[in-house]
Protein backbone atom coordinates (compact mmCIF):
# COMPACT_ATOMS: atom_id res chain seq x y z
CA UNK A 1 0.00 0.00 0.00
CA UNK A 2 2.57 2.63 1.39
CA UNK A 3 4.44 1.07 -2.01
CA UNK A 4 1.33 2.18 -4.15
CA UNK A 5 1.11 5.58 -3.11
CA UNK A 6 5.13 6.32 -3.16
CA UNK A 7 4.37 5.78 -6.82
CA UNK A 8 1.23 7.56 -7.23
CA UNK A 9 3.75 10.83 -5.74
CA UNK A 10 6.72 9.89 -8.03
CA UNK A 11 4.38 9.75 -10.66
CA UNK A 12 3.10 13.56 -9.72
CA UNK A 13 6.22 14.98 -10.05
CA UNK A 14 6.93 15.52 -13.62
CA UNK A 15 2.86 16.68 -14.08
CA UNK A 16 3.51 19.31 -11.54
CA UNK A 17 6.54 20.00 -13.09
CA UNK A 18 5.10 20.39 -16.58
CA UNK A 19 1.88 22.50 -15.23
CA UNK A 20 4.71 24.99 -14.14
CA UNK A 21 5.94 25.57 -17.62
CA UNK A 22 2.22 26.27 -18.89
CA UNK A 23 1.78 28.52 -15.82
CA UNK A 24 5.17 30.30 -16.48
CA UNK A 25 4.61 30.39 -19.89
CA UNK A 26 1.55 31.70 -19.86
CA UNK A 27 2.35 34.32 -17.92
CA UNK A 28 5.76 34.99 -19.54
CA UNK A 29 3.52 35.20 -23.30
CA UNK A 30 1.88 38.04 -21.66
CA UNK A 31 1.67 40.89 -23.68
CA UNK A 32 3.16 44.34 -21.82
CA UNK A 33 5.92 44.62 -19.75
CA UNK A 34 6.15 43.61 -16.13
CA UNK A 35 8.45 46.48 -14.82
CA UNK A 36 6.32 49.24 -16.70
CA UNK A 37 3.20 47.25 -14.87
CA UNK A 38 4.98 47.76 -11.58
CA UNK A 39 6.03 51.28 -11.80
CA UNK A 40 3.68 52.83 -14.24
CA UNK A 41 3.99 54.36 -17.64
CA UNK A 42 6.09 57.26 -16.82
CA UNK A 43 8.44 56.08 -14.48
CA UNK A 44 11.97 57.37 -16.12
CA UNK A 45 13.88 54.97 -18.32
CA UNK A 46 16.91 54.05 -15.91
CA UNK A 47 14.57 52.91 -13.21
CA UNK A 48 12.61 50.31 -15.18
CA UNK A 49 15.68 49.22 -16.90
CA UNK A 50 17.14 48.89 -13.32
CA UNK A 51 14.06 46.78 -12.07
CA UNK A 52 14.22 44.76 -15.67
CA UNK A 53 18.10 43.75 -14.33
CA UNK A 54 16.74 43.05 -10.34
CA UNK A 55 13.99 40.57 -11.87
CA UNK A 56 15.94 38.96 -14.05
CA UNK A 57 13.88 40.04 -17.18
CA UNK A 58 16.69 40.52 -19.38
CA UNK A 59 17.70 36.74 -19.38
CA UNK A 60 16.42 34.59 -21.90
CA UNK A 61 13.66 32.96 -21.25
CA UNK A 62 14.91 29.29 -20.40
CA UNK A 63 17.29 31.02 -17.91
CA UNK A 64 14.17 33.35 -16.23
CA UNK A 65 12.17 29.98 -15.63
CA UNK A 66 15.23 28.25 -13.98
CA UNK A 67 15.68 31.20 -11.72
CA UNK A 68 11.71 31.26 -11.04
CA UNK A 69 10.94 27.44 -10.47
CA UNK A 70 13.97 27.86 -7.82
CA UNK A 71 11.78 29.95 -5.86
CA UNK A 72 8.89 28.54 -7.12
CA UNK A 73 9.92 24.67 -5.46
CA UNK A 74 10.78 26.79 -2.04
CA UNK A 75 7.22 28.15 -2.01
CA UNK A 76 8.39 31.92 -3.29
CA UNK A 77 6.23 32.80 -5.60
CA UNK A 78 7.58 36.39 -5.21
CA UNK A 79 5.89 39.40 -4.25
CA UNK A 80 2.35 40.94 -5.14
CA UNK A 81 2.74 43.46 -7.88
CA UNK A 82 -0.24 45.83 -5.94
CA UNK A 83 0.46 45.60 -2.15
CA UNK A 84 3.93 44.41 -2.47
CA UNK A 85 3.77 41.88 -0.14
CA UNK A 86 4.91 38.17 0.14
CA UNK A 87 2.34 36.24 -2.78
CA UNK A 88 2.18 32.92 -0.40
CA UNK A 89 1.52 35.18 2.40
CA UNK A 90 -1.45 36.16 0.68
CA UNK A 91 -2.56 33.19 -0.25
CA UNK A 92 -2.04 31.10 3.08
CA UNK A 93 -3.83 33.81 4.54
CA UNK A 94 -6.88 33.17 2.15
CA UNK A 95 -6.80 29.68 1.76
CA UNK A 96 -8.55 28.35 4.73
CA UNK A 97 -11.92 30.04 3.68
CA UNK A 98 -11.61 28.13 0.18
CA UNK A 99 -10.35 24.81 1.62
CA UNK A 100 -13.90 25.22 4.02
CA UNK A 101 -15.80 25.98 1.40
CA UNK A 102 -14.70 23.46 -0.53
CA UNK A 103 -14.76 20.91 1.84
CA UNK A 104 -18.77 21.56 2.94
CA UNK A 105 -19.69 21.78 -0.47
CA UNK A 106 -18.26 18.22 -1.35
CA UNK A 107 -19.84 16.97 1.85
CA UNK A 108 -23.04 18.41 1.21
CA UNK A 109 -22.74 16.94 -2.67
CA UNK A 110 -22.13 13.51 -1.06
CA UNK A 111 -24.57 13.78 1.79
CA UNK A 112 -27.38 14.59 -0.69
CA UNK A 113 -26.33 12.50 -4.17
CA UNK A 114 -25.55 9.59 -3.55
CA UNK A 115 -28.60 8.79 -1.18
CA UNK A 116 -30.09 9.96 -3.76
CA UNK A 117 -28.51 8.37 -6.69
CA UNK A 118 -29.17 5.12 -4.61
CA UNK A 119 -32.81 5.54 -4.33
CA UNK A 120 -33.37 6.31 -7.93
CA UNK A 121 -32.04 3.22 -8.85
CA UNK A 122 -33.36 0.77 -6.61
CA UNK A 123 -36.96 2.85 -8.02
CA UNK A 124 -35.84 2.84 -11.92
CA UNK A 125 -39.06 5.10 -13.52
CA UNK A 126 -40.89 5.77 -10.97
CA UNK A 127 -41.65 9.48 -9.74
CA UNK A 128 -38.76 9.36 -7.01
CA UNK A 129 -36.22 8.36 -9.86
CA UNK A 130 -37.88 10.93 -12.66
CA UNK A 131 -37.44 13.55 -10.17
CA UNK A 132 -34.27 12.71 -9.23
CA UNK A 133 -33.06 12.78 -12.79
CA UNK A 134 -35.05 16.03 -13.82
CA UNK A 135 -33.38 17.58 -10.65
CA UNK A 136 -29.82 16.28 -11.39
CA UNK A 137 -30.26 17.44 -15.49
CA UNK A 138 -31.34 21.02 -14.25
CA UNK A 139 -28.65 21.04 -11.57
CA UNK A 140 -25.46 19.94 -14.87
CA UNK A 141 -27.27 22.78 -16.59
CA UNK A 142 -27.14 25.74 -13.71
CA UNK A 143 -24.31 28.50 -14.09
CA UNK A 144 -22.57 28.69 -11.07
CA UNK A 145 -22.72 32.61 -11.17
CA UNK A 146 -26.70 32.72 -12.06
CA UNK A 147 -27.87 30.48 -9.45
CA UNK A 148 -25.68 32.13 -6.79
CA UNK A 149 -27.40 35.65 -7.60
CA UNK A 150 -31.12 34.18 -8.00
CA UNK A 151 -30.46 32.48 -4.21
CA UNK A 152 -28.97 36.17 -3.08
CA UNK A 153 -32.24 37.71 -4.64
CA UNK A 154 -34.54 34.93 -3.39
CA UNK A 155 -33.13 34.14 0.00
CA UNK A 156 -31.31 37.60 1.12
CA UNK A 157 -33.09 40.41 -0.65
CA UNK A 158 -36.66 38.83 -0.86
CA UNK A 159 -36.80 36.44 2.50
CA UNK A 160 -34.36 38.04 3.97
CA UNK A 161 -33.67 35.02 5.88
CA UNK A 162 -29.67 35.28 5.19
CA UNK A 163 -26.92 37.10 4.78
CA UNK A 164 -26.36 38.03 0.73
CA UNK A 165 -22.50 37.74 0.89
CA UNK A 166 -19.16 38.09 2.93
CA UNK A 167 -18.01 35.58 5.97
CA UNK A 168 -18.09 37.76 9.02
CA UNK A 169 -18.69 34.11 11.10
CA UNK A 170 -21.92 32.62 11.88
CA UNK A 171 -23.32 29.81 10.01
CA UNK A 172 -25.56 31.78 8.11
CA UNK A 173 -22.83 32.88 5.98
CA UNK A 174 -21.88 29.28 4.94
CA UNK A 175 -25.23 28.40 3.72
CA UNK A 176 -25.73 29.98 0.62
CA UNK A 177 -22.18 29.91 -0.87
CA UNK A 178 -22.22 26.22 0.10
CA UNK A 179 -25.33 25.39 -1.98
CA UNK A 180 -24.42 27.20 -4.67
CA UNK A 181 -21.12 25.65 -5.23
CA UNK A 182 -22.20 22.35 -4.56
CA UNK A 183 -25.03 21.85 -6.69
CA UNK A 184 -23.80 21.09 -9.95
CA UNK A 185 -21.71 18.45 -8.08
CA UNK A 186 -24.49 17.08 -6.19
CA UNK A 187 -26.40 16.72 -9.49
CA UNK A 188 -23.33 14.83 -10.98
CA UNK A 189 -22.81 12.20 -8.23
CA UNK A 190 -26.50 11.31 -7.95
CA UNK A 191 -26.25 10.38 -11.90
CA UNK A 192 -23.16 8.39 -11.40
CA UNK A 193 -24.80 7.09 -8.65
CA UNK A 194 -28.10 6.31 -10.52
CA UNK A 195 -26.03 4.41 -13.16
CA UNK A 196 -23.32 2.06 -11.37
CA UNK A 197 -25.87 1.44 -9.04
CA UNK A 198 -28.29 0.05 -11.94
CA UNK A 199 -25.69 -1.46 -13.45
CA UNK A 200 -24.37 -3.72 -10.00
CA UNK A 201 -27.87 -3.93 -8.86
CA UNK A 202 -28.47 -6.46 -12.23
CA UNK A 203 -24.94 -8.53 -11.20
CA UNK A 204 -25.19 -12.26 -10.70
CA UNK A 205 -23.92 -11.79 -7.51
CA UNK A 206 -26.75 -9.46 -5.76
CA UNK A 207 -29.28 -12.35 -7.60
CA UNK A 208 -27.47 -14.93 -5.76
CA UNK A 209 -27.64 -12.65 -2.47
CA UNK A 210 -31.80 -12.14 -3.00
CA UNK A 211 -31.96 -16.15 -3.62
CA UNK A 212 -30.57 -16.84 -0.43
CA UNK A 213 -33.00 -14.38 1.45
CA UNK A 214 -30.57 -11.54 2.52
CA UNK A 215 -32.88 -8.61 3.32
CA UNK A 216 -32.78 -5.76 0.16
CA UNK A 217 -31.37 -3.20 2.50
CA UNK A 218 -28.26 -5.01 3.65
CA UNK A 219 -28.13 -5.91 -0.48
CA UNK A 220 -28.56 -2.07 -1.26
CA UNK A 221 -25.90 -1.24 0.62
CA UNK A 222 -23.41 -3.91 1.14
CA UNK A 223 -23.15 -5.88 -1.98
CA UNK A 224 -24.33 -3.24 -4.56
CA UNK A 225 -23.30 0.02 -3.35
CA UNK A 226 -19.74 -0.92 -2.16
CA UNK A 227 -18.97 -2.44 -5.43
CA UNK A 228 -20.41 1.03 -7.07
CA UNK A 229 -18.06 3.19 -4.82
CA UNK A 230 -15.01 2.90 -7.45
CA UNK A 231 -16.72 4.85 -10.32
CA UNK A 232 -18.39 7.02 -7.33
CA UNK A 233 -15.37 8.02 -5.83
CA UNK A 234 -13.65 8.66 -9.26
CA UNK A 235 -16.96 11.07 -9.95
CA UNK A 236 -16.55 13.33 -6.08
CA UNK A 237 -12.55 13.33 -7.17
CA UNK A 238 -13.23 14.93 -10.65
CA UNK A 239 -15.94 17.00 -9.21
CA UNK A 240 -13.70 18.58 -6.54
CA UNK A 241 -11.82 19.96 -9.81
CA UNK A 242 -14.96 21.44 -11.00
CA UNK A 243 -15.63 23.05 -7.21
CA UNK A 244 -12.08 24.64 -7.66
CA UNK A 245 -13.04 26.21 -11.00
CA UNK A 246 -16.63 27.38 -9.37
CA UNK A 247 -15.06 28.35 -6.03
CA UNK A 248 -13.33 30.97 -8.25
CA UNK A 249 -17.24 32.50 -9.48
CA UNK A 250 -18.49 31.42 -6.03
CA UNK A 251 -16.40 33.27 -4.10
CA UNK A 252 -16.19 36.49 -6.48
CA UNK A 253 -20.20 36.39 -6.21
CA UNK A 254 -20.62 36.12 -2.34
CA UNK A 255 -17.66 38.21 -1.48
CA UNK A 256 -16.35 35.21 0.13
CA UNK A 257 -12.36 35.96 1.12
CA UNK A 258 -10.75 32.84 -0.66
CA UNK A 259 -8.22 32.41 -3.13
CA UNK A 260 -10.64 32.48 -6.18
CA UNK A 261 -11.70 36.00 -5.59
CA UNK A 262 -7.98 36.35 -4.30
CA UNK A 263 -7.38 35.16 -7.96
CA UNK A 264 -9.86 37.18 -10.16
CA UNK A 265 -8.67 40.43 -8.53
CA UNK A 266 -5.41 39.86 -9.28
CA UNK A 267 -5.86 38.89 -12.67
CA UNK A 268 -7.64 42.16 -12.69
CA UNK A 269 -5.04 43.98 -11.93
CA UNK A 270 -2.73 42.49 -13.65
CA UNK A 271 -0.99 40.73 -10.51
CA UNK A 272 0.61 38.19 -12.53
CA UNK A 273 2.90 36.79 -9.45
CA UNK A 274 -0.14 36.25 -7.44
CA UNK A 275 -1.64 35.25 -10.72
CA UNK A 276 0.82 32.60 -10.78
CA UNK A 277 0.81 31.59 -6.90
CA UNK A 278 -3.05 31.06 -7.32
CA UNK A 279 -3.12 28.77 -10.40
CA UNK A 280 0.07 26.37 -8.66
CA UNK A 281 -1.88 26.13 -5.50
CA UNK A 282 -5.05 25.14 -7.59
CA UNK A 283 -2.94 22.40 -9.39
CA UNK A 284 -1.81 21.15 -5.71
CA UNK A 285 -4.77 20.73 -3.87
CA UNK A 286 -6.06 19.11 -7.46
CA UNK A 287 -3.28 16.66 -7.37
CA UNK A 288 -4.22 15.81 -3.58
CA UNK A 289 -7.14 15.33 -4.23
CA UNK A 290 -6.71 13.18 -6.90
CA UNK A 291 -4.04 11.39 -5.15
CA UNK A 292 -6.22 10.46 -2.30
CA UNK A 293 -8.77 8.97 -4.55
CA UNK A 294 -6.45 6.86 -6.22
CA UNK A 295 -5.39 5.97 -2.80
CA UNK A 296 -8.97 5.21 -1.59
CA UNK A 297 -9.41 3.32 -5.19
CA UNK A 298 -7.22 0.83 -3.81
CA UNK A 299 -8.84 0.76 -0.58
CA UNK A 300 -12.42 -0.27 -2.01
CA UNK A 301 -11.13 -2.68 -5.34
CA UNK A 302 -8.73 -5.35 -3.22
CA UNK A 303 -7.64 -6.01 -6.37
CA UNK A 304 -5.71 -3.39 -6.91
CA UNK A 305 -4.18 -3.23 -3.53
CA UNK A 306 -2.89 -7.04 -4.02
CA UNK A 307 -0.95 -5.83 -7.43
CA UNK A 308 1.17 -3.89 -5.54
CA UNK A 309 1.58 -5.63 -1.92
CA UNK B 1 -6.79 -12.64 -29.26
CA UNK B 2 -8.26 -11.94 -32.90
CA UNK B 3 -10.52 -15.05 -33.64
CA UNK B 4 -12.37 -14.53 -30.27
CA UNK B 5 -12.73 -10.72 -30.93
CA UNK B 6 -16.58 -10.22 -31.09
CA UNK B 7 -18.27 -8.58 -33.99
CA UNK B 8 -21.44 -6.00 -32.53
CA UNK B 9 -23.67 -5.53 -35.15
CA UNK B 10 -23.52 -2.21 -35.93
CA UNK B 11 -27.38 -1.37 -36.24
CA UNK B 12 -27.51 2.58 -38.11
CA UNK B 13 -30.15 3.80 -36.26
CA UNK B 14 -32.21 6.56 -38.31
CA UNK B 15 -32.65 10.57 -36.26
CA UNK B 16 -35.92 10.06 -36.78
CA UNK B 17 -35.65 6.59 -34.62
CA UNK B 18 -33.44 7.41 -32.21
CA UNK B 19 -36.06 10.62 -31.51
CA UNK B 20 -39.09 8.31 -31.28
CA UNK B 21 -37.35 5.91 -28.68
CA UNK B 22 -35.75 9.02 -26.75
CA UNK B 23 -38.33 11.76 -25.92
CA UNK B 24 -35.68 13.44 -24.02
CA UNK B 25 -33.61 13.67 -27.02
CA UNK B 26 -36.29 14.58 -28.76
CA UNK B 27 -37.49 17.72 -26.92
CA UNK B 28 -34.00 18.69 -26.47
CA UNK B 29 -33.11 18.51 -30.27
CA UNK B 30 -36.58 20.78 -30.80
CA UNK B 31 -35.58 22.97 -28.01
CA UNK B 32 -31.69 23.39 -29.44
CA UNK B 33 -33.31 23.74 -32.84
CA UNK B 34 -35.48 26.96 -31.98
CA UNK B 35 -32.75 28.52 -30.34
CA UNK B 36 -29.97 27.85 -33.27
CA UNK B 37 -32.98 29.48 -35.60
CA UNK B 38 -33.42 32.20 -33.20
CA UNK B 39 -29.78 33.20 -33.00
CA UNK B 40 -29.20 32.90 -36.64
CA UNK B 41 -32.85 35.14 -37.88
CA UNK B 42 -31.94 37.24 -34.48
CA UNK B 43 -32.32 40.28 -37.21
CA UNK B 44 -35.53 39.32 -37.97
CA UNK B 45 -37.42 38.31 -34.78
CA UNK B 46 -35.79 40.33 -32.19
CA UNK B 47 -38.38 43.30 -31.39
CA UNK B 48 -35.80 45.82 -30.65
CA UNK B 49 -31.97 46.10 -32.12
CA UNK B 50 -30.22 44.68 -29.53
CA UNK B 51 -28.18 47.59 -28.37
CA UNK B 52 -30.86 50.41 -28.83
CA UNK B 53 -31.02 52.56 -25.46
CA UNK B 54 -34.12 54.41 -23.68
CA UNK B 55 -33.12 56.29 -20.81
CA UNK B 56 -36.69 57.07 -19.87
CA UNK B 57 -37.34 53.32 -20.28
CA UNK B 58 -34.50 52.24 -17.91
CA UNK B 59 -35.71 48.83 -15.86
CA UNK B 60 -38.85 48.51 -16.79
CA UNK B 61 -40.71 44.99 -15.93
CA UNK B 62 -41.97 42.73 -18.32
CA UNK B 63 -44.84 43.87 -20.49
CA UNK B 64 -46.44 43.80 -23.48
CA UNK B 65 -44.14 46.36 -25.66
CA UNK B 66 -41.11 44.73 -23.62
CA UNK B 67 -42.02 40.67 -23.29
CA UNK B 68 -38.62 40.37 -20.71
CA UNK B 69 -38.19 44.06 -19.36
CA UNK B 70 -35.89 46.46 -20.14
CA UNK B 71 -32.63 47.00 -18.75
CA UNK B 72 -30.41 49.31 -16.68
CA UNK B 73 -30.00 51.07 -19.73
CA UNK B 74 -33.16 51.19 -21.26
CA UNK B 75 -32.75 48.26 -23.55
CA UNK B 76 -34.89 45.24 -24.54
CA UNK B 77 -33.72 42.21 -22.56
CA UNK B 78 -35.23 39.44 -24.60
CA UNK B 79 -33.90 41.33 -28.08
CA UNK B 80 -30.42 41.20 -26.34
CA UNK B 81 -31.09 37.58 -25.06
CA UNK B 82 -32.12 36.75 -28.49
CA UNK B 83 -28.22 37.96 -30.29
CA UNK B 84 -26.48 36.95 -26.70
CA UNK B 85 -27.53 33.22 -28.45
CA UNK B 86 -25.64 34.16 -31.73
CA UNK B 87 -22.32 34.73 -29.95
CA UNK B 88 -22.39 32.39 -27.33
CA UNK B 89 -23.66 29.47 -30.02
CA UNK B 90 -20.40 30.85 -31.90
CA UNK B 91 -18.23 30.77 -29.10
CA UNK B 92 -19.00 27.44 -28.19
CA UNK B 93 -18.73 26.31 -31.59
CA UNK B 94 -15.23 27.78 -32.54
CA UNK B 95 -14.08 26.84 -29.12
CA UNK B 96 -14.81 23.04 -29.36
CA UNK B 97 -13.79 23.23 -32.93
CA UNK B 98 -10.36 23.84 -31.59
CA UNK B 99 -10.57 21.33 -29.19
CA UNK B 100 -11.82 18.70 -32.18
CA UNK B 101 -9.45 19.95 -34.34
CA UNK B 102 -6.01 20.16 -32.13
CA UNK B 103 -7.05 17.00 -29.21
CA UNK B 104 -9.11 14.77 -32.22
CA UNK B 105 -5.46 15.18 -34.26
CA UNK B 106 -3.31 14.25 -31.03
CA UNK B 107 -5.35 11.41 -30.14
CA UNK B 108 -5.03 10.34 -33.76
CA UNK B 109 -1.41 10.16 -33.69
CA UNK B 110 -1.00 9.41 -30.42
CA UNK B 111 -2.76 5.79 -30.87
CA UNK B 112 -2.18 5.44 -34.48
CA UNK B 113 1.89 5.85 -34.31
CA UNK B 114 2.10 4.24 -30.72
CA UNK B 115 5.29 4.24 -28.68
CA UNK B 116 6.96 7.98 -28.09
CA UNK B 117 4.49 9.73 -29.68
CA UNK B 118 1.97 8.19 -27.44
CA UNK B 119 3.98 9.04 -24.74
CA UNK B 120 4.49 12.28 -25.01
CA UNK B 121 0.61 13.17 -26.03
CA UNK B 122 -0.42 11.49 -22.80
CA UNK B 123 2.09 13.17 -20.66
CA UNK B 124 0.88 16.81 -22.64
CA UNK B 125 -2.78 15.93 -21.96
CA UNK B 126 -2.05 14.68 -18.23
CA UNK B 127 -0.24 17.92 -17.52
CA UNK B 128 -3.07 19.78 -18.62
CA UNK B 129 -5.58 17.79 -17.05
CA UNK B 130 -3.59 18.53 -13.86
CA UNK B 131 -5.47 22.00 -13.80
CA UNK B 132 -9.69 21.86 -13.94
CA UNK B 133 -10.66 23.26 -17.00
CA UNK B 134 -12.02 26.40 -15.99
CA UNK B 135 -8.97 27.55 -14.45
CA UNK B 136 -7.00 26.39 -17.06
CA UNK B 137 -9.42 28.69 -19.28
CA UNK B 138 -9.34 31.51 -16.83
CA UNK B 139 -5.31 31.53 -16.48
CA UNK B 140 -4.90 31.65 -20.35
CA UNK B 141 -6.93 34.69 -20.33
CA UNK B 142 -5.59 36.19 -17.87
CA UNK B 143 -2.36 35.98 -19.75
CA UNK B 144 -3.87 36.99 -23.01
CA UNK B 145 -6.16 39.88 -22.03
CA UNK B 146 -10.41 40.16 -21.53
CA UNK B 147 -11.97 39.67 -25.31
CA UNK B 148 -14.65 37.04 -26.59
CA UNK B 149 -11.55 35.48 -29.04
CA UNK B 150 -9.05 35.25 -26.17
CA UNK B 151 -11.99 33.30 -24.44
CA UNK B 152 -12.61 31.18 -27.47
CA UNK B 153 -8.78 30.14 -27.45
CA UNK B 154 -8.93 29.40 -23.81
CA UNK B 155 -12.02 27.34 -23.68
CA UNK B 156 -10.82 25.64 -27.08
CA UNK B 157 -7.21 24.51 -25.66
CA UNK B 158 -8.95 24.03 -21.88
CA UNK B 159 -11.26 21.43 -23.79
CA UNK B 160 -8.52 19.50 -25.99
CA UNK B 161 -7.18 16.69 -23.80
CA UNK B 162 -11.21 15.18 -23.53
CA UNK B 163 -11.00 15.45 -27.53
CA UNK B 164 -6.85 13.52 -27.50
CA UNK B 165 -8.15 10.75 -24.93
CA UNK B 166 -11.48 10.00 -26.57
CA UNK B 167 -9.77 10.02 -29.75
CA UNK B 168 -7.33 8.11 -28.63
CA UNK B 169 -9.18 5.11 -26.92
CA UNK B 170 -11.54 5.09 -30.31
CA UNK B 171 -8.52 4.78 -32.43
CA UNK B 172 -6.75 2.14 -30.31
CA UNK B 173 -9.74 0.17 -30.99
CA UNK B 174 -10.06 0.77 -34.83
CA UNK B 175 -6.96 0.15 -35.51
CA UNK B 176 -7.11 -3.31 -33.78
CA UNK B 177 -9.94 -4.08 -36.60
CA UNK B 178 -8.73 -6.52 -39.56
CA UNK B 179 -9.68 -3.94 -42.27
CA UNK B 180 -7.45 -1.93 -40.93
CA UNK B 181 -4.87 -4.76 -40.91
CA UNK B 182 -5.81 -4.98 -45.03
CA UNK B 183 -5.43 -1.53 -45.78
CA UNK B 184 -1.53 -1.81 -44.04
CA UNK B 185 -1.10 -4.71 -46.12
CA UNK B 186 -2.17 -3.99 -49.58
CA UNK B 187 0.40 -1.26 -48.74
CA UNK B 188 -1.83 1.97 -48.45
CA UNK B 189 -0.12 4.73 -47.23
CA UNK B 190 -0.38 5.84 -43.30
CA UNK B 191 -2.11 9.27 -44.33
CA UNK B 192 -4.87 7.23 -46.75
CA UNK B 193 -5.21 4.67 -43.71
CA UNK B 194 -5.65 7.20 -40.92
CA UNK B 195 -8.44 9.59 -43.09
CA UNK B 196 -10.10 6.73 -45.24
CA UNK B 197 -10.34 3.97 -42.79
CA UNK B 198 -9.63 5.03 -39.22
CA UNK B 199 -10.94 8.37 -38.65
CA UNK B 200 -14.39 7.35 -40.14
CA UNK B 201 -15.07 4.54 -38.28
CA UNK B 202 -13.72 6.28 -34.66
CA UNK B 203 -16.28 9.46 -34.92
CA UNK B 204 -19.67 8.07 -32.86
CA UNK B 205 -17.66 8.98 -29.50
CA UNK B 206 -15.98 11.82 -30.82
CA UNK B 207 -19.81 13.13 -31.89
CA UNK B 208 -21.18 12.55 -28.24
CA UNK B 209 -18.16 14.22 -26.65
CA UNK B 210 -18.74 17.16 -29.03
CA UNK B 211 -22.34 17.77 -28.25
CA UNK B 212 -21.75 17.51 -24.28
CA UNK B 213 -18.47 19.64 -24.67
CA UNK B 214 -20.56 22.55 -26.16
CA UNK B 215 -22.46 22.72 -23.34
CA UNK B 216 -19.28 23.14 -21.42
CA UNK B 217 -17.59 25.79 -23.59
CA UNK B 218 -20.93 27.79 -23.36
CA UNK B 219 -21.02 27.23 -20.05
CA UNK B 220 -17.26 28.30 -19.09
CA UNK B 221 -17.63 30.89 -21.77
CA UNK B 222 -20.40 32.75 -20.07
CA UNK B 223 -18.34 32.29 -16.64
CA UNK B 224 -15.44 34.11 -17.90
CA UNK B 225 -18.03 37.14 -19.63
CA UNK B 226 -19.68 37.05 -16.51
CA UNK B 227 -16.02 37.71 -14.58
CA UNK B 228 -15.89 40.63 -17.29
CA UNK B 229 -13.05 38.13 -18.95
CA UNK B 230 -15.32 37.80 -22.10
CA UNK B 231 -17.28 39.56 -24.05
CA UNK B 232 -17.06 43.69 -23.17
CA UNK B 233 -19.91 46.01 -23.16
CA UNK B 234 -22.01 46.59 -24.82
CA UNK B 235 -21.96 43.58 -26.74
CA UNK B 236 -25.12 41.00 -25.68
CA UNK B 237 -24.05 38.24 -24.31
CA UNK B 238 -25.59 36.26 -21.86
CA UNK B 239 -22.56 35.87 -18.94
CA UNK B 240 -22.08 39.74 -19.41
CA UNK B 241 -25.70 40.73 -19.24
CA UNK B 242 -25.69 38.87 -16.06
CA UNK B 243 -22.94 40.88 -14.79
CA UNK B 244 -23.91 44.48 -15.94
CA UNK B 245 -27.50 44.00 -14.92
CA UNK B 246 -26.51 42.58 -11.07
CA UNK B 247 -26.36 45.99 -9.23
CA UNK B 248 -30.08 46.47 -9.99
CA UNK B 249 -30.87 42.57 -9.06
CA UNK B 250 -33.20 44.41 -6.19
CA UNK B 251 -35.14 46.09 -8.50
CA UNK B 252 -35.29 44.45 -11.76
CA UNK B 253 -34.56 40.83 -11.39
CA UNK B 254 -35.92 40.17 -14.69
CA UNK B 255 -32.50 41.41 -16.28
CA UNK B 256 -30.57 38.77 -14.56
CA UNK B 257 -33.38 35.87 -14.17
CA UNK B 258 -33.78 35.26 -17.91
CA UNK B 259 -30.26 35.60 -19.73
CA UNK B 260 -30.08 32.96 -16.89
CA UNK B 261 -32.71 30.94 -17.50
CA UNK B 262 -31.44 31.02 -21.81
CA UNK B 263 -28.39 29.34 -20.41
CA UNK B 264 -29.81 26.84 -18.47
CA UNK B 265 -32.23 25.93 -21.41
CA UNK B 266 -29.63 25.94 -24.08
CA UNK B 267 -27.13 23.73 -21.86
CA UNK B 268 -29.59 21.59 -20.65
CA UNK B 269 -30.95 21.12 -24.26
CA UNK B 270 -27.47 20.32 -25.42
CA UNK B 271 -26.98 17.83 -22.56
CA UNK B 272 -30.32 16.32 -22.96
CA UNK B 273 -28.86 15.97 -27.41
CA UNK B 274 -25.38 15.11 -25.94
CA UNK B 275 -27.30 12.08 -23.39
CA UNK B 276 -29.47 10.96 -26.18
CA UNK B 277 -26.57 10.18 -28.87
CA UNK B 278 -24.33 8.46 -26.23
CA UNK B 279 -27.12 5.90 -25.47
CA UNK B 280 -27.81 5.16 -29.11
CA UNK B 281 -24.70 5.36 -30.38
CA UNK B 282 -22.88 3.36 -27.35
CA UNK B 283 -23.99 -0.74 -28.21
CA UNK B 284 -23.36 -0.79 -24.23
CA UNK B 285 -26.07 1.32 -22.88
CA UNK B 286 -28.53 0.15 -25.35
CA UNK B 287 -31.25 -1.33 -23.35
Amino acid sequence: MIKYILRRILLLIPILLGVTVIVFGIMFLTPGDAAILMLGENAPQAELEALRERLGLNEPAHVQYGMWLVRVVQLDFGRSTRSGRPVTGEIVARLPATVELALLATLLSIAIGVPLGVLSATRPNTAVDHTATVLAFGGLAMPVFWQGLIMILLFALVLDWLPPSGKLGGWQYYVLPTITLGTSAIAAITRMTRATMLETLSQDYVRTARSKGVRQRSITYRHALRNAMIPIVTVIGLQFGALLSGAVITETIFSWPGIGRLAIDAIRSKDFPVVQGVVMTFALMYAVVNLVTDVLYAYLDPRLKTRYS
Amino acid sequence: MATTTKVIPQRRRSWFALMRSSPRTAIGAVVLSIIVLAAVFAEAISPYPPNQQNLRNRLQPPSAEHLLGTDHFGRDVLSRIIYGGRVSLQVGFIAVGIALAVGGLMGLLAAFYGRWVDSTVSFFVDVLLALPGFLLALAIVAALGPSLTNVMIAVGIANVPQFARITRSAVLQVIEMDFVTAAHAAGSRDQRIMFKHVVPNSLSPVIVQVTLSLAGAILAAAGLSFLGLGAQPPTAEWGSMLNSARPFIRDAHWAVTFPGLAIVVTVLALNMVGDGLRDALDPRRRD
